[in-house]
């Protein structure tokens, strides 16, 4: 019996998550009724979300494993994945974290989990766009690869564009406001780097003092 | 929380095997070779020496005194003119083989004018008739003389509002060509090769560089002040510091005063080939331009990108500059590529501690070094003979011969850049497209890695026409095949919900 209710449960959640997955493709190409509905009507999830991120993690990555080296100077005993999973990661924290701390005081409606989610569903697109790029790149010649560029273009404009109307949905903002809450989130995530850059010196400071005058207090005794 | 914890669970395994896979960065280390070259990222590898240090010859070994600061050096046929300034005269050598021996030493002319002594000479030039022309430096003027050392000629500051008044005149390069028209460089003129007819009348310039328009500077200006206007540095135009005139009698000029910033953005041109007009035709095909050393240190009190001084093209188009800065010597081919590089700082044979001047003999160079006063001689190995080889097949059209010859370069040197797209090419003609694709891949040779890919995708597609077109309707018919698909389950779902409600009924 209780074996039938977890299975049935455990069913449930994870057709919720596939729906929650397939509602990326209906923000992507209905942004306003998309990101109002992601959030106000649930039909967004947290694991979509996630998801999202990591699918753009790996398109990231194998885009420049596998673009034609036409079309892709990377030299890769010098990239680091790591550093490579963060270039996306942090900015898309950080900015998450400023964008909340910003919109919290200026009535934005979006909760921190919102904020996030929208911006993983923004990506949507670059997913979408860069994976058949990085397979058509290897059948085409270096003249017609030009129109390649225009892709990658489009696909980061498509999520530029994106993440402006979500914070206009979530937040319940009208276009201008939300065009300055995107600005100040920007000059916010620059004050948390300062911040965090200040507090990791000041704590090596405080802890080299530490050492020294441990070093100073053995010198004394022997 | 299931769900998450799986979510979670997955993505630590796709970090965990990316975590695996190597990701050391890897050092570029200093090659120890004294033979270099540079890859498509601009890293030096070894190389085997195309040229090998074979003797050095100074004033003691020639049995006279000992060359002063000299500046320059000229060949003609099989001597070689030295211009040792400090000592104001020239040495001529007749090189025989190996043996350098002292031909002449000029000191003085003879000829209707007043000082018939050099002073401070800085370079010559021998014409086909034995003719000489002298920048006499420090007599502010340039002599033409014959074969006996009478004077024919003697040009000094030309009445030319082109040039500034108040400075003297001060020839430090010419050279002369068939038609006997003087092309020279003198101090603190920088509106480029003053060029003289074969009566000593200036003309005028040639090979002034484009003054080029600076946003920037320009948005800088419009809101500085008249003070702030005076202390910024004016553009000064291209000074030269060499010149070398070919066979087919292009102009060959150097120059050293560029700025850093320049060289990235291919504005600054060390190196420059100009026409009877005065433009710059120098083909820069490779991956980097010709500026000598593409990565360099600050230290030692070598700072800095190469500076080259002095240049020598040969028959077959390939140039060879030297730097003073690291006393390196630059080979590239007519195409602009980096054939090799070798040299260094240091009293060793094959070193040199401020070259000034390089020559060729045939396939030799000599090279001269200001401090030490001394002609290194270097001689083409079997290794620089193989790649000459290639490029001279390749230029009179036989592509293949041209192949075989990179391929014995491959074998003694694996990382060889133009072998390996020259053996590409000659694939490429072969027809073996996809031979072709890899040579050219290992070398990131996109412009030819295209080209063969563009041959072997028409050729499969060709060949298998018929499972391109039988895909192509397939995926044609993909979309018709879904919508029936759909509209099936979507009336049996209708059919099923009105078989529920009957039933609740």
């Amino acid at each position: 019996m209780s074996l039938n209710v977890k299975a049935k449960i455990n069913k449930q959640s994870m057709q919720r998550f596939w729906e929650s997955l397939r509602y990326a493709f209906y923000v992507m190409t209905h942004p306003f009724d998309g990101f109002w509905d992601l959030v106000h009507e649930k039909r967004g999830s947290l694991a979509a979300a996630n998801v999202l991120l990591l699918l753009t993690f790996l398109t990231n990555l194998w885009s420049m494993r596998f673009t034609n080296f036409m079309f892709n100077d990377v030299r890769w005993e010098r990239v680091n994945i790591w550093a490579q999973i963060l270039g996306i990661l942090a900015p898309l924290l950080i900015y998450c974290v400023a964008n909340w701390c910003l919109t919290t005081l200026f009535d934005g409606k979006g909760r921190l989990k919102d904020i996030y989610m929208g911006m993983c569903y923004s990506l949507t697109p670059y997913i979408l766009i860069m994976n058949p790029v990085t397979i058509i790149s290897n059948f085409v010649t270096e003249e017609e690869g030009a129109f390649l560029v225009y892709f990658n273009y489009l696909a980061l404009a498509w999520c530029a564009i994106w993440i402006l109307i979500s914070v206009m949905q979530i937040h319940d903002y009208s276009l201008m406001k939300a065009i300055l809450a995107i600005v100040f989130s920007i000059v916010g995530m620059m004050i948390i780097v300062f911040l965090i850059m200040l507090f990791f010196s000041l704590v090596s400071d405080a802890i080299a003092f530490f050492i020294s005058v441990g070093k100073e207090i053995l010198f004394r005794i022997y | 929380m299931k769900l998450k914890r799986k979510i979670a669970t997955a993505l630590l395994g796709v970090m965990a095997v990316i975590a695996v896979c190597p990701a050391g960065v890897a050092n570029a280390t200093k090659v120890n070779t004294y033979t270099y070259n540079y890859d498509y990222w601009g890293i030096e590898y070894e190389s085997p020496d195309a040229y090998k240090p074979v003797s050095y010859t100074d004033g003691r070994v020639l049995g006279i005194t000992s060359f002063k600061g000299p500046q320059g050096m000229f060949v003609r046929d099989n001597s070689l003119f030295v211009v040792d300034t400090g000592n104001n005269r020239i040495v001529e050598i007749a090189v025989d083989g190996e043996t350098l021996t002292v031909a002449k030493e000029i000191t003085e002319f003879t000829g209707d004018t007043e000082v018939l002594t050099l002073s401070a000479p800085r370079d010559v030039y021998v014409d086909e008739n034995g003719d000489f022309y002298v920048a006499d430096t420090g007599n502010f003027r340039i002599l033409h003389l014959n074969k006996e050392l009478q004077l024919i000629k003697e040009i000094t500051k030309p009445d030319s509002a082109l040039l500034d008044a108040g400075n003297p005149f001060e020839p430090t390069k010419i050279v002369v060509d068939r038609a006997g028209r003087m092309f020279a460089l003198a101090k603190n003129v920088n509106k480029g090769v003053m060029q003289f007819e074969a009566d000593g009348n200036f003309i005028g310039f040639i090979g002034a560089s484009e003054v080029t328009f600076n946003m920037s500077d320009y948005i800088k200006k419009m809101f500085s002040t008249k003070a702030q206007k005076d202390q910024m540095i004016d553009f000064v135009p291209t000074e030269y510091n060499n010149l070398y005139i070919d066979n087919k009698a292009f102009i060959y000029c150097t120059t050293d005063t560029f700025e850093e910033a320049a060289l990235d953005d291919g504005s600054a041109k060390p190196i420059r080939k100009l026409n009877s007009l005065g433009g710059d035709i120098l083909i820069r095909n490779g991956e980097y331009f010709p500026i000598g050393d593409i990565q360099y240190d600050w230290f030692a009190g070598m700072n800095g990108p190469s500076r080259i001084v002095d240049i020598t093209a040969m028959e077959d188009e390939t140039y060879y500059v030297v730097d003073r800065i690291r006393g390196r010597i630059f080979g590239y081919d007519e195409q602009g590529h980096l054939l090799y590089a070798f040299g260094g700082p240091g009293n060793k044979l094959g070193y040199f501690t401020y070259p000034i001047s390089i020559v060729h003999i045939g396939t030799d160079l000599y090279v001269l070094d200001s401090t030490t006063g001394g002609i290194t001689r270097f001689c083409r190995t079997e290794f620089g003979q193989l790649i000459h080889s290639a490029l001279d097949e390749y230029t009179i059209g036989n592509y293949d011969g041209s192949a075989e010859y990179w391929k014995q370069v491959l074998e003694m040197n694996g990382n060889y850049e133009l072998a390996y797209i020259g053996i590409g090419r000659s694939l490429l003609r072969q027809k073996d497209y996809k031979g072709a694709m890899e040579y050219f891949k290992v070398m990131r040779d996109v412009d030819n890695y295209s080209r063969a890919w563009k041959y072997y995708r028409k050729d499969w597609i060709e060949n298998n026409l018929g499972y391109v077109i039988v895909v192509l309707v397939i995926l044609g018919f993909i979309p018709v095949i879904v919508k029936k698909i759909k509209k099936i389950r979507w009336e049996a779902k209708e059919q099923y919900e009105l078989e529920c409600e009957s039933k609740n009924k």
